[in-house]
């Protein structure tokens, strides 16, 4: 590195995923907060190593799905039974029977769209660039390898400690990366 | 990591050798060799099978094309339809081609919600069909109507004429929702599943425009935990949205027969039974692009025989509810006592159409039962012939629901007999040049496997496996 760059953080690489899930339970026994795990598939019991708690996307699906179903039949009642009333087969202007099966379908459909949108946004995504994408050796996390990355900017990050316990942790190869 | 192999040393805790399953992926190949193989099929020079399969299908399409634009510049008249058969292929292709999709979907999400880790070799390339099946079936409808240009008519969209609303009290409008709630949240589902995989081809990609586009399209995915923690979840929860999506689909098709009063249409049986058919079609379909791909692509490691006869055993179970339901729904028009009903399977079985028919329950009922055999499941060129007679079969149910019951209607003076034109024949031959079309070059440029969760079933993906780096004894 040159010194003339910030430092992003320490990253570790890993071999293992159970390697990596250690590394993981430590850091996160010793109290960091601006540290993530980077894995080429989502680690089950990762979430617990790390200490994350549940995700928050239930609720972006449930606003989503609940204002579908709203707009469903409040649309086909102002269609159908109030702005142009036409009497169809005798059959009542607005039922909630008939009224169902498209507010069923908008509820999903919402539903889904605030799945994919409220994961995007509670991951901050598109990100278009990332500190850690111009390190060649941090390109095989989709690969093969494993990442701990312990952030600079984190209270109880120190230069020769954080290293230590990066080391101590079983790591093979520590860098810098850069802002 | 290359090859693996369990040190000798290393004692695991295997179940007894009879109850063992074979692995998903074979030979115990590691994480960077499945992003080799599945990413290679879509990188290096393009192979000589793929132009072969592409030429072929991009002439089909332009067939498709032509007839279309004739069809719209013309009329709907250069087709067979005449009365009192109004519908025939048009709609019999829309619900062949809508009952493809919901393969894929089951695989996708139910098979999900259900843990079945042998999916993640084939959700892919089966959503992958489900999207370009249901552009096939919309494309009908919208044809279907003659004045093309008026389709937007059918959307709740404010317009001069008053404005004049959609119809909501018809299962033809509610069927406008459901197929395009069924290919919007299909191609989320798709896209969403196809971040961390666009990553690993950014990440690999030499020539500068793709690592461009790859890059782009896979929003700046870093593998981060804290992420995979939020997409895990919108994961499971679009799982759980598809999960009632592809059931309902169907049943809304179902519903523009049900909900008319005409005899063998007029049935409350419609909605499961065209479930059963439609994941029975859609398992064929699978079958016959997966068969074909896993020899071509050389992922026999990954789709393997035991990927092959799991699905054969879903079409075989899927193949006996819909055998089910053809008797049923014979028995019920004898029990329900209403002579209409009786006339209308009598005239199906025997009537004109009787040849329509009984091909159907050839291919639908009868072929299906040889996956029983082991033998039969593990003959790949024996699934590939049947799951083409699957094809087939159902696409008669569809010519057979539709045109037995209008050709016969009540009175004898409004009988009838449908004749294809060779417009309808290639406006039949035409989705299928789209359909294939879209699915080369998918293989071509796309990852044809979910590579991240490939790795995630493999036992080096596993913390508390030895080959995952588990240390056997010590506790975690």
């Amino acid at each position: 590195m040159n010194g003339s760059a910030k430092p992003y953080g320490v990253v570790a690489e890993f071999d293992t995923p159970a390697a990596t899930m250690h590394a993981a339970e430590k850091i996160r026994d010793q109290g960091f907060t601006r540290w993530d795990v980077f894995t080429p598939y989502p680690v089950h019991g990762m979430d617990k190593a790390m200490g994350l708690r549940n995700s928050k996307v239930g609720w972006f699906t449930f606003i989503g799905g609940v204002t579908g179903y709203i707009t469903g039949m409040v649309m086909q009642w102002y269609m159908n039974a109030y702005d142009y009333s036409i009497v169809v087969g005798g059959k009542p202007m607005f039922s909630p029977i008939y009224s169902f099966p498209p507010s069923y379908e908008l509820t999903i459909l919402f539903g889904a769209f605030g799945s994919l949108f409220g994961m995007l946004f509670l991951n901050r995504l598109p990100r278009l660039y990332h500190p850690l994408l111009k390190s060649r050796r941090f390109a095989s996390v989709t690969h093969d390898k494993f990442f701990v990355v312990i952030e600079c900017g984190d209270p109880k990050y120190s230069d020769t400690e954080t290293r230590k316990l990066l080391e101590s942790s079983g790591s093979k190869h520590i860098e810098v990366a850069e802002e | 990591m290359s090859d693996l192999a369990i040190p000798a040393s290393i004692k695991v805790h295997a179940p007894p050798p009879e109850l063992e399953r074979p692995p998903l992926v074979l030979n115990q190949r590691g994480l960077g060799w499945l992003s080799d193989h599945i990413a290679g099929v879509a990188e290096g020079k393009t192979p000589m099978w793929w132009w072969i399969a592409f030429v072929p299908s991009a002439l089909m399409l332009a067939i498709g094309v032509i007839c279309v634009t004739y069809l719209i510049s013309t009329g709907v008249g250069v087709w067979g339809l005449h009365h009192p058969i109004m519908w025939a292929w048009d709609i019999t292709n829309f619900v062949f081609w809508i009952g493809i999709g919901h393969a894929g979907t089951l695989i996708s999400a139910i098979l999900f919600l259900l843990r079945q880790r042998w999916r993640t070799s084939i959700n892919r390339a089966a959503e992958a069909m489900t999207i370009f099946a249901v552009m096939c079936a919309g494309l009908f409808p919208l044809i279907h109507v003659g004045r093309a240009w008026f389709d937007w008519w059918m959307l709740p969209f404010p317009n001069s004429n008053g404005p004049i609303w959609p119809q909501f009290r018809s299962p033809l409008q509610w069927d406008v929702f459901a197929v395009s709630t069924y290919f919007t949240v299909s191609a989320l589902f798709w896209y969403m599943g196809l971040i961390p995989d666009l990553a690993v081809m950014r990440d690999r990609s030499k020539n500068k425009i793709r690592k461009f586009l790859y890059g782009l399209f896979a929003l700046g995915w870093v593998g981060s935990n804290r992420h995979w923690s939020n997409y895990e979840k919108a994961y499971l929860l679009l799982a759980g949205l598809s999960t009632p999506l592809v059931l309902s689909v169907h049943s809304i098709v179902s519903f523009d027969f049900a909900v008319s009063q005409l005899p063998g249409w007029h049935s409350t049986i419609f909605p499961p039974y065209f479930v059963a058919g439609a994941i029975f079609s859609g398992f064929g379909m699978v079958l016959t692009l997966l068969l074909p791909l896993r020899k071509f692509c050389h992922l026999e490691e990954v789709i393997t025989v035991r990927h092959v006869d799991l699905m054969c055993k879903v079409t075989l179970a899927t193949g006996s509810i819909v055998g089910y339901a053809y008797s049923m729904e014979f028995f019920i028009a004898y029990y329900g006592g209403n002579p209409y009903e009786l006339a209308a399977f009598i005239q199906r079985a025997t009537g004109p159409y009787w040849w329509a028919y009984w091909t159907m329950v050839t291919c639908n009922v009868i072929l299906p039962q040889l996956f029983w055999f082991k033998k039969v499941r593990s003959n790949m060129l024996v699934v590939f012939i049947l799951s083409i007679t699957v094809n087939i079969g159902m696409w008669f149910e569809r010519f057979v629901i539709i045109a037995t019951t209008l050709a016969r209607e009540f009175m004898p003076s409004n009988w009838g007999y449908f004749i294809p034109t060779w417009v309808d024949i290639f406006t039949f031959v035409g989705p299928f040049g789209l359909f294939l079309t879209c699915f080369l070059l998918f293989i071509r440029f796309l990852p044809v496997l979910a590579i991240s969760e490939v790795k995630g079933v493999t036992p080096q993906a596993d913390p508390h496996h030895p080959l995952g780096g588990a240390k056997i004894g010590g506790h975690h």
